[in-house]
């Protein structure tokens, strides 16, 4: 089968087509077969990792849908034990606090969201078109902003929480994630590369600036909200550490908090803690599908990383 | 605070009435600016200065206020602590350990996965799907493989011979490798993206002009893929080492720093000694040393890109 789709691959690409090393468009014959032997050995070997990498999440699938009995008794037990079954999942779905971690996170991601994409982007219109003075220094306090890694902070930003009482609250972990000076930089981009034709006729017929953002630009931007906005839901959702420190109430905590507890509440019950992270991982899985592009091209442009 | 202090005098020195156009484009600037300024200078800004500032003193958890003038003794105390030299330490190795396959492993399959072109879907779902998912979600999947004689890890090992293997996560000297292993096959997948990213940027004339010259597939990679992706491949280490200097999660998740301190790192080392020890004012300074160690990294970032990109220019 993948043997069959590389040659068909190699033999569609003979003209140099294939990006990265496509086959030479001489008709040497030589070079031709080595080309189509490099095709094959690349699928192969990719093969091999896909599988390799994909091994620990279907492992940890296969233990959620086995009865936590089996899997008590170690690896050959599970891969033994085909009798399949959802009672780690009804389990964890009837009891647990799995529901309001899920609320948890969609809340607090949600609001940060929210926030971040629609103040980002206002100062990043202002920084894109408006002229004032101290431009140049709101700009280069953006740049330095870059370079603070937020979690270095956490100590100074507990402390900051705790001294207004917003411990054990959802504020304490949107708060702290709003100022994520990236966005600003990639609507910055985004917006110096807008032609300006339909501002300046906004503005001949007087609307003002908070019209001409609302209405022109950001309909314009849709697709620099969307990325921006699936790369943040992403990012404040497995943040660990904020919440981790912030939030001490069960019923409050965000989906890696309630993970992260699981391990030692759940004990021997370990098909129950394949499911539970089975379950943490679902939603974003679910969203790579429906988002693929926009999550690869929003990881790829603004070059987050954790 | 800049803020007004900037902004007034252009607001008092241009007449109203007159130049309206750059009077209202100045206060427009300013108020489109500061909702986002407003939280930037709450929890980027004052924390960093508050952090500064508790690093020269007693603070604790337990009493409000600053508490008494320490000077630099808990940056003495940190200097000359074996604790941060280890978490130090680990932190290295952590980057030593993960950075190098990272950059490799990522480069291949990107280059492999660029040639195939059909089923690459299927091997971004493999290899990019991790790097989106929880932290403690792949740390309850690893715990679990590198689980004691009985884990998955274990069985393998077994099957291939080994008589007794050793547990991973519980022995010193092989922790680290366990949490460099979880956290390959986390987060290759950002890597993985940004290379074929890059191999896209490629113009495929060159591949054919090398083609004509008869330059074999080999060839090609070694003179035109690699040297064209040298401004990718800078980023993507940059990138990585930044990133593992903050390593947290994983180790949190996998070993708690143990056994004993043997995978402790430097943020485990300010989270232990801030919520654990409620010594605020010494974990501040472990935290500006580990924050200035960051920045030296990040600031030889830009200069590189800059350097790069004046060459090219």
């Amino acid at each position: 089968m993948s043997s069959e789709t590389a040659e068909g691959t190699g033999r569609r690409h003979n003209d140099g087509v294939s990006i990265a090393a496509p086959a030479p468009r001489t008709a040497d014959n030589g070079g031709k077969n080595s080309e189509l032997t490099f095709t094959i050995i690349s699928w192969a070997v990719l093969l091999v990792f896909a599988i390799l990498w994909l091994i620990p999440s279907l492992w940890a699938l296969k233990t959620s849908l086995t009865s936590n009995a089996t899997s008590s008794l170690g690896a050959e037990a599970i891969l033994a034990d085909w009798n399949l079954t959802l009672g780690s999942y009804a389990t964890l779905l009837k009891g647990g606090d799995i529901w309001n971690w899920y609320l948890a996170s969609v809340i607090t991601s949600v609001i940060t969201v929210l926030l971040t994409v629609f103040f980002g982007s206002m100062a990043a219109y202002a920084l894109s078109r408006l002229r004032f003075r101290g431009r140049r220094l709101v700009f280069l306090l953006m740049i330095g902003g870059i370079m603070i890694p937020p979690q270095v902070l956490i100590v100074p930003v507990f402390q900051e929480l705790n001294a207004v009482g917003l411990l054990n609250t959802y504020w304490s972990v949107i708060l702290p994630q709003v100022p994520a000076v990236i966005a600003v930089f990639v609507f910055k981009q985004f917006f110096d590369g807008l032609p300006k034709d339909f501002e300046e006729a906004a503005r001949i017929d007087g609307a003002g600036f908070w019209t001409t953002y609302r209405t022109i630009i950001l309909p314009l931007s849709r697709p620099v909200i969307g990325a921006m906005s699936i790369v943040t839901f992403v990012g404040v959702w497995n943040n660990l550490i904020l919440p981790l420190f912030v939030l001490s109430n069960p019923k409050l905590m965000t989906i890696p908090v309630g993970l992260a507890t699981v391990q030692g509440s759940y004990g021997q019950r370990l098909s129950d803690i394949q499911a539970s992270s089975i379950l943490g991982a679902l939603p974003l899985v679910i969203l790579f599908l429906i988002f693929q592009r926009r999550i690869v091209e929003g990881v790829a442009g603004s070059g987050l990383k954790g | 605070m800049t803020a007004q202090t900037l902004a007034t005098p252009s607001a008092a020195t241009v007449p109203a009435g007159r130049a309206k156009t750059p009077l209202s484009s100045a206060r427009a600037g300013w108020l489109f600016v500061a909702p986002f300024g407003v939280f930037y200078l709450l929890f980027l800004v004052w924390p960093v200065i508050y952090m500064f500032i508790t690093s020269f003193f007693h603070t604790t958890l337990v009493k409000p206020g600053f508490g008494n003038f320490a000077g630099f003794a808990n940056y003495r105390e940190m200097l000359t602590k074996p604790e941060f030299w280890s978490a130090l330490w680990h932190t290295i190795q952590f980057t030593i350990y993960t950075v190098p396959p990272l950059v490799i492993l990522a480069f291949v399959f990107a280059v492999l996965a660029n040639r195939v072109r059909r089923g690459q879907w299927f091997f971004r779902l493999a290899f990019f799907v991790p790097f989106i998912l929880p932290s403690a979600a792949i740390g309850l999947i690893w715990f679990f493989i590198f689980t004691p004689s009985t884990g998955l890890w274990n069985g393998f090992q077994t099957w291939l011979g080994v008589a007794d293997p050793a547990p991973v996560l519980g022995t010193p000297a092989l922790a680290m490798i366990g949490i460099a292993i979880t956290t390959i096959w986390w987060t290759i997948g950002f890597n993985f993206i940004l290379y074929l990213a890059g191999l896209q940027d490629i113009p495929r004339e060159i591949y054919e002009a090398a083609a004509v010259d008869g330059a074999s597939t080999w060839r090609q990679i070694r003179s035109i893929t690699i040297p064209l992706l040298s401004r990718t491949t800078t980023l993507v280490v940059l990138l990585q080492i930044i990133a593992s200097l903050k390593i947290f999660d994983q180790v949190y998740l996998l070993t708690a720093g143990g056994p004993g301190i043997s995978t402790q790192v430097l943020l485990g080392l300010v989270t232990t000694t801030a919520f654990s020890d409620y010594r605020v004012g010494a974990a501040s300074a472990a935290s500006v040393l580990l924050f200035i160690v960051i920045l030296i990294v990040t600031l030889l970032r830009q200069v590189v890109e800059r350097v790069q990109q004046r060459r090219e220019a």
